[in-house]
């Protein structure tokens, strides 16, 4: 029997790590999921405060929050979803603000693809342009917006095909099989440069801004770790890394 | 109740699972024939690979297929070189896809009816100087017929509930690849909980109603 000698041990190792660590479950947009990843390691070094972090779309995460979901801050892609879920009292109410912009490009797998003037919208010579669901994803909403405003949207109608959400539409260019979408700026840039491809990235006057906010959920109200979250995430350290990642702030 | 989007979804379903089922009898019936009949070591690895659908989750078929029938995969290589294009995005890539996701909910119920025949049937008929197609026709097939009621049934009920691969390849387009299950999560996603209802709940009575004409008319199909 003495091999067993370690259960008890292990057992009891376990049930203080539960006890010691601040751990907080974070839901997080899709779009913003690199740049999270690397700001929970910092903030787990400089604060001691685990991030569990879950990546989705902000209409899931509402209805998850809606039916007791976990969480206990919201990363939303958008900034109706977290003024929604205060105004029904789901989230704390002052906790509210906007942790990153997010910037819309017209993006394509292929080198000197897109100009960077994004002509080649008019030009085609394209079967498929990619963009995300515009009724379930703020960066398709703003993508929409971005057509009307050239005058373009009937004339590509025939060519859109769409993304559940911007990952998935980043998967359509990535894979070739769209040769063109609007995707998050965030997820073809890394340390302020393009990692692949050509892409034009879209003036800021074609679309409403694509504000991000971020709440504390009512499940979170009073938790230190979620307060030291929100406030790591107004740091210059954490803005640096949302940045870099191309968004504005 | 329901939208004119809804019943372009319901009739796009209905014409998937329609062709999608068709095809699978063409192609499954000899896959299944030859596994129930078959010696050789390939069979555990064929087997193998019509079950695969069952265990993956549709995420990794619908990903791979991308890839695959992409500009860039060897499918897609093959279809531009014919001139059709590449299959993502269309009625025909949802075809592919489906075909090969329900493969096992068509081949199994039919390998399992033609190991169920045995020889004999086959070898009197032999002695009786039918050739193999008389024999498939005049024997095969009527011994075979739960088989292909189940397989017929499940192949189009699990196409018609087919969620992952579309969403992963169909690119959401109004009458050519937004199926009733996209449109589903669709609405539940853009918080249309009462649009959500009408075609959530027809699909479940559709699922229930299917199964139960299963049970109710074949219930020896479905004991090993």
């Amino acid at each position: 029997m003495k091999h067993l000698n370690w259960i008890p041990a292990f057992l009891f190792g376990l049930l203080t790590n539960l006890a010691a660590a601040e751990e907080i479950r974070i839901a997080v947009a899709a779009n913003f999921a690199a740049p999270m990843e690397k700001i929970a390691v910092e903030f787990a070094k400089d604060t001691g405060h685990q991030a569990k972090l879950a990546f989705g779309s902000s209409g899931k995460f509402y209805a998850q929050i809606r039916n007791g979901a976990p969480f206990q801050v919201l990363l939303s892609a958008d900034d109706e979803t977290p003024a929604r879920l205060e105004q029904e009292g789901m989230a704390v109410s002052g906790t509210r603000f906007t942790y990153a912009i997010g910037k819309l490009a017209l993006w394509s797998s292929g080198e000197g693809v897109v100009d960077s003037k994004g002509e080649i919208l008019k030009r085609g010579g394209y079967a498929h342009l990619a963009i995300a669901n515009p009724k379930l994803a703020p960066y398709g909403a703003a993508a929409i917006e971005v057509l009307k405003k050239l005058a373009l949207l009937d004339a590509v109608q025939p060519r859109l095909v769409q993304g559940e959400n911007i990952a998935q539409t980043y998967q359509f260019v990535a894979s070739g099989n769209a040769e063109l979408g609007f995707v998050a700026l965030s997820q073809i840039t890394q340390d302020g440069k393009l990692n692949k491809g050509s892409a034009w990235m879209v003036p800021g006057h074609l679309h409403t801004p694509i504000r991000q906010d971020a709440v504390i959920l009512a499940n979170g109200k009073g938790h230190p770790a979620a307060s030291a979250l929100m406030n790591y995430l107004k740091s210059d350290k954490a803005q640096a890394v949302i940045r870099a990642y191309g968004y504005d702030i | 109740m329901l939208s004119d989007t809804a019943l372009s979804a319901i009739w796009l379903t209905a014409r998937l699972a329609t062709v999608t089922t068709l095809l699978l009898f063409l192609i499954g019936t000899p896959i299944a024939w030859w596994l129930a009949r078959t010696r050789s070591w390939l069979k555990a690895p064929v087997g193998a690979m019509v079950a695969l659908p069952l265990v993956l989750p549709p995420t990794v078929i619908g990903f791979y297929l991308l890839v695959v029938m992409g500009p860039q995969g060897p499918i897609g290589q093959l279809t531009q070189a014919l001139g059709l294009g590449v299959l993502p995005f269309t009625f025909w890539g949802l075809v592919v896809g489906s075909v090969l996701y329900s493969m096992p909910f068509v081949v199994q119920p039919l390998q399992n009816a033609f190991d169920a025949i045995g020889e004999r049937p086959l070898e009197v008929a032999a002695t009786l100087r039918a050739g193999p197609w008389d024999t498939f026709f005049s024997v095969v097939l009527p011994l075979a017929r739960p088989g292909f009621i189940t397989a017929g049934i499940l192949g189009f009920a699990h196409t018609v509930g087919e969620f992952g691969v579309v969403l992963m390849i169909g690119g959401n387009i109004p009458d050519k690849t937004r199926v009733v299950s996209v449109q589903i999560y669709d609405h539940v996603e853009a918080l249309e909980y009462a649009h959500a209802h009408w075609l959530a709940a027809g699909m479940l009575v559709f699922s229930f109603v299917v199964l139960l004409l299963l049970y109710v008319f074949n219930p020896n199909g479905r004991r090993r």
